[in-house]
């Protein structure tokens, strides 16, 4: 097997919240192409481990390296720029905004004319204009969203919505993919197409996805590796086979009858 | 004269102006806390208290009766002022709309009060009648003191109604968490309704404050006013009541202290005409600073 | 391929036409008998009420973020372009033979430039906050520089050299003419929408919507904030130097309080927040009211109110909400084409988040 490219690193990542401690020692190696899962049950700390990894917060312990490039302190934008892109557990959108604004909207950091283009119309701008929108038209159709791109994002049904909002994620053009709770809300006929749509995505984008679930079907179906968390601590990390048999995820999905006080790490 | 005793002469006056300043941040600080909407229109309820008085209060004289009785009336009138604005327009509009929605409607009621007491009563100032009739202490006049006095009456009063009182842990409830108040068997929208007619009715007692002081109204009185005491309720942390009380002190000491010495300090560059723009400048810097306040706490967005 | 620039190209065309028209007019009605100073002084303010109005859109309306003080800038703007006038004026530069609306257009630039500075350094700071604090801030920035230029010895009486601190401007001399003003309000018209019309427009937009999420996809929230505020102040400035120049050749410092600026966001509301044609029109209508119902003056500020709380109740995305008129458009629904127009929200959201502070 070719050696596999490390496109994600997180080292002792952990963040200190006035004395909480929500996340201690996360550790990452996202390699190009996986599809790895974060699973863990309700308050676990993984969206806190993605605001971590997207710049959000800022970790009060270890690192983060992007293709070598550390990515400590930086703002949210500037990892986008770099090319971790995410989406929402309660689904962000813009609203009032059609749905091939919210595609192109991304494009804005590819975009390289100025003001004094944009006031003038002159020089590349309408030749960047009209190469967005041919890419944003693809990106739509990708998701078979194409013919509504008139329509206001907030009048989109929910299952829709989702799917724009990983098409405005890789409009980006990033590296990384940090999808969270996609399937959250969905009928199994959704989550069926969302799992179609992953599928696709990780075939034409070549990108590395993490991924937060509690759909466990989802989760044991597409993810390579599984990382468990519970109370700020990964306790399990594996493949799904082996994930499903370890006692200390179970237990800490269900509880255990005498769980001491204290750390649980 | 005496320069400390200049100092002194100030520093009073400050307090003055402070108790009045704090009793009008209590109103805004009690709106926000409960609803986190600043009332722009909550100067011009002092105004409303100022032109019931104007009204009643010769009704009072005519009567026989102490002519400050008339806060009574003006009281009621607030009150009533301040439940019908949030009834009517900011209820629905924050039902329906979002945040910019309510700022632009407690703008627009702001507007709405002002110029419908222009068209009723004129842009004249009006006068009203001598509210209290006292012997000056020392070298203090009797009004100042009474104010000061007031004010901490009232202060006091409150807190204990925050703090004691079934309907005021109903108001913390609801600040803190609407829902859970309302699962705790808190009639939401009757407190926020007496939450708006409690903040007012202090507004009706700081006009009778500033009429005790200055004996006249205008369609405009409120605005300044109602102005500084925001930015009073702001730097004591606004959504908090003793914060308001603490803000409106400062900013009345500052400002009284600033009228009279800028211009001295500064060798003429700055003249007391800034010290309007000293508050504001004031303002600017908690909220860049900390826009909580002093007394005040952060609540930051959920990711 | 090209299809966006085509379409952009008709449309160009079209509204050049349209503008050629607007001119004929103008020149007809500069010659007619209709053209009295105080039509004049009307036509006049339209035009500077149309480009602060539309200038206060951007921040307020494409970008929900909600400055109170806007007239600030328009101070800013007027006091400069006045104190320029007075400049070339006494370095002699009426006798160069300069054209009277150079002399103008330059006072324009330096005053606008001004203000935009002032746009910059006011948001800076200011845009750290949001909502209700937002407003406030830019409220009391808006009264601190007004006071200031209230107290400064160069912006009173006769101005710079020989100026008094704390009287009013006079003795600004007029060399505009009504087609400068006029062109120069039709440009800066233009020139917003060309900037809300490209990724700038798309990124203020996202930050009205969600800022979070705009991070997220990878715009840089600060940087736009302060450019769509330094560009508003900017043109709020234009705005101010038109009002200066309006020919009245006084300038005191009680045109730019709060309550003005409350006015202009009221305009700007009930136009529609995110529709410049929304805006043109809320600041003509709003122009020309008072003048045609003179009887119900004292009313009218009560009748605006009363209007805004309605609005706000009923259609709170103002009249216009986020359409805007496009001359190609309306032409092709005239001929049977369906125009390209998104369909109105379904209803106006609410915001999801339980706290902004």
């Amino acid at each position: 097997m070719p050696e596999q490219k490390i496109v994600l690193q997180a080292e002792h990542l952990g963040i200190n919240f006035g004395g909480l401690k929500a996340v201690d020692d996360f550790n990452l190696e996202l390699c190009e192409g996986e599809l790895v899962g974060l699973i863990g049950p309700n308050g676990a700390g993984k969206t806190t481990v993605f605001n971590m990894l997207t710049g959000v917060y800022e970790p009060t312990e270890g690192k983060e390296y992007l293709l070598g490039n550390c990515l400590n302190g930086k703002k949210v934008y500037q990892i986008v720029a770099a090319g971790i892109a995410r989406t929402f557990q309660n689904i962000r959108l813009f609203r009032e905004m059609t749905v091939l604004e919210n595609v192109m909207a991304a494009f804005t950091k590819d975009i390289k004319y100025g003001m004094g283009r944009t006031l003038a119309r002159s020089g590349g701008f309408w030749q960047e204009e009209e190469s967005a929108y041919t890419r944003a038209i693809e990106l739509l159709s990708l998701f078979g969203l194409q013919d509504k791109k008139a329509e206001l994002a907030t009048n989109l049904p929910y299952g829709q919505q989702r799917k724009l909002e990983i098409a405005r994620a890789l409009a980006t053009d990033m590296k990384v993919l940090l999808l969270d709770e996609p399937a959250a809300g969905m009928n199994p006929t959704e989550t069926a197409e969302l799992l179609d749509c992953i599928n696709l995505i990780r075939q034409k984008f070549h990108v590395s996805i993490l991924l937060i679930e509690h759909d466990m079907s989802l989760v044991m179906k597409i993810c390579e590796r599984i990382i468990v968390l519970d109370y700020g601590c990964t306790i399990a990390s594996g493949t799904p086979a082996e994930i499903a048999g370890n006692k200390r995820v179970i237990a800490a999905y269900l509880g255990e009858e005498d769980e001491e006080e204290g750390s649980v790490c | 004269m005496n320069p400390f005793i200049l100092f002194i002469q100030q520093l009073v006056n400050g307090l003055r102006v402070g108790s009045i300043y704090a009793l009008v941040a209590l109103g805004y600080t009690m709106v926000y806390g409960i609803i986190r909407l600043i009332n722009f229109a909550h100067g011009d309820f002092i105004m409303v208290g100022g032109y019931t008085l104007a009204f009643t209060v010769p009704l009072m004289v005519a009567a026989g009766m102490p002519a400050w009785l008339a806060v009574v009336a003006a009281i009621i009138t607030c009150a009533i002022t301040g439940v019908l604005v949030e009834k009517l327009a900011y209820s629905p509009v924050r039902r329906r709309g979002n945040r910019m929605s309510s700022l632009i409607t407690a703008i627009a009621m702001s507007l709405l009060l002002e110029n419908g007491a222009q068209v009723l009563f004129g842009a004249n100032p009006r006068g009203v009648g001598t509210l209290f009739t006292l012997p000056n202490i020392g070298m203090f006049s009797g009004t100042t003191l009474l104010t000061i006095v007031l004010g901490a009456l009232v202060m006091v009063a409150l807190q204990l109604f925050v703090n004691k009182t079934k309907m005021g842990r109903g108001m913390r409830a609801v600040s803190e968490d609407k829902e859970a108040a309302t699962l705790m068997g808190v009639h939401v929208n009757r407190t926020i309704a007496i939450t708006f007619a409690v903040g007012s009715a202090l507004a009706a007692v700081a006009s009778l404050m500033y009429c005790a002081q200055y004996n006249q109204v205008t369609t405009t009185m409120g605005s300044m006013l109602g102005l500084k005491a925001f930015v009073a309720a702001v730097l004591g942390g606004i959504g908090v009541v003793p914060g308001a009380m603490l803000g409106g002190i400062l900013i009345g000491v500052v400002e009284s202290l600033s009228k009279a010495y800028i211009g001295t300090l500064t060798g003429g560059v700055i003249t007391s005409a800034f010290s309007d723009a000293i508050v504001f400048a004031i303002l600017i810097v908690v909220l860049l600073v900390k826009p909580a306040g002093i007394l005040g706490s952060n609540a930051g967005e959920k990711v | 391929m090209m299809k966006l620039k085509k379409d952009s190209q008709k449309g160009t065309l079209l509204n050049f036409a349209g503008i050629a028209v607007l001119f004929a007019a103008l020149l007809v009605f500069q010659q007619s008998s209709l053209a009295t100073p105080y039509m004049r002084g009307i036509l006049i303010q339209c035009c500077y009420v149309i480009i602060m109005v539309t200038s206060l859109n951007i921040p307020n309306g494409f970008m929900g973020q909600f400055s109170l003080g806007h007239v600030g800038f328009m101070a800013v703007g007027a006091y400069t372009s006045a104190l320029v006038t007075k400049a070339l004026v006494q370095a002699g530069v009426p006798y160069t033979g300069l054209p009277g609306y150079a002399m103008f257009l330059i006072a324009v630039l330096v005053g606008a430039l001004m203000a935009g500075l002032f746009g910059l350094m006011v948001s800076v700071p200011a845009l750290r906050l949001r909502g209700d604090y937002l407003a406030i801030i830019t409220l009391g920035f808006g009264e601190i520089i007004r006071v200031i230029i209230q107290n400064i010895p160069i912006a009173g009486g006769k101005g710079l050299a020989e100026g008094q601190a704390g009287q009013p401007l006079i003795g600004i001399k007029n060399f505009s003419n009504m087609y400068a003003i006029v062109g120069l309000t039709i440009v800066c018209v233009a020139l917003m929408y060309a900037f809300v019309r490209s990724k700038y427009g798309r990124a203020i937009k996202a930050i009205r919507d969600d800022e979070i999420a705009s991070e997220a996809a990878g715009i840089n929230t600060t940087y736009y904030k302060v450019l769509a505020f330094t560009v508003s102040a900017f043109f709020a400035g234009v705005a101010g130097a038109v009002f200066a120049h309006r020919g009245l050749g006084t300038l005191q410092t009680s045109d730019f309080t709060f309550v003005k600026s409350t006015e202009y966001v009221l305009m700007v509301v009930l136009g529609g927040m995110g529709s410049l044609t929304g805006s043109i029109i809320s600041a003509v209508v709003l122009s020309i009211l008072p003048e045609a119902l003179r009887a119900f003056a004292q009313y009218r500020m009560l009748i605006y109110a009363f209007l805004l709380v309605l609005m706000m109740l009923f259609r709170p995305i103002g009249l216009c909400g986020t359409w805007e008129f496009s001359l190609l458009d309306t032409l092709r629904g005239i001929r049977g084409h369906k125009p390209k127009k998104p369909q109105a929200p379904a209803a106006v959201k609410r915001e999801e988040v339980s706290e902004d502070a």
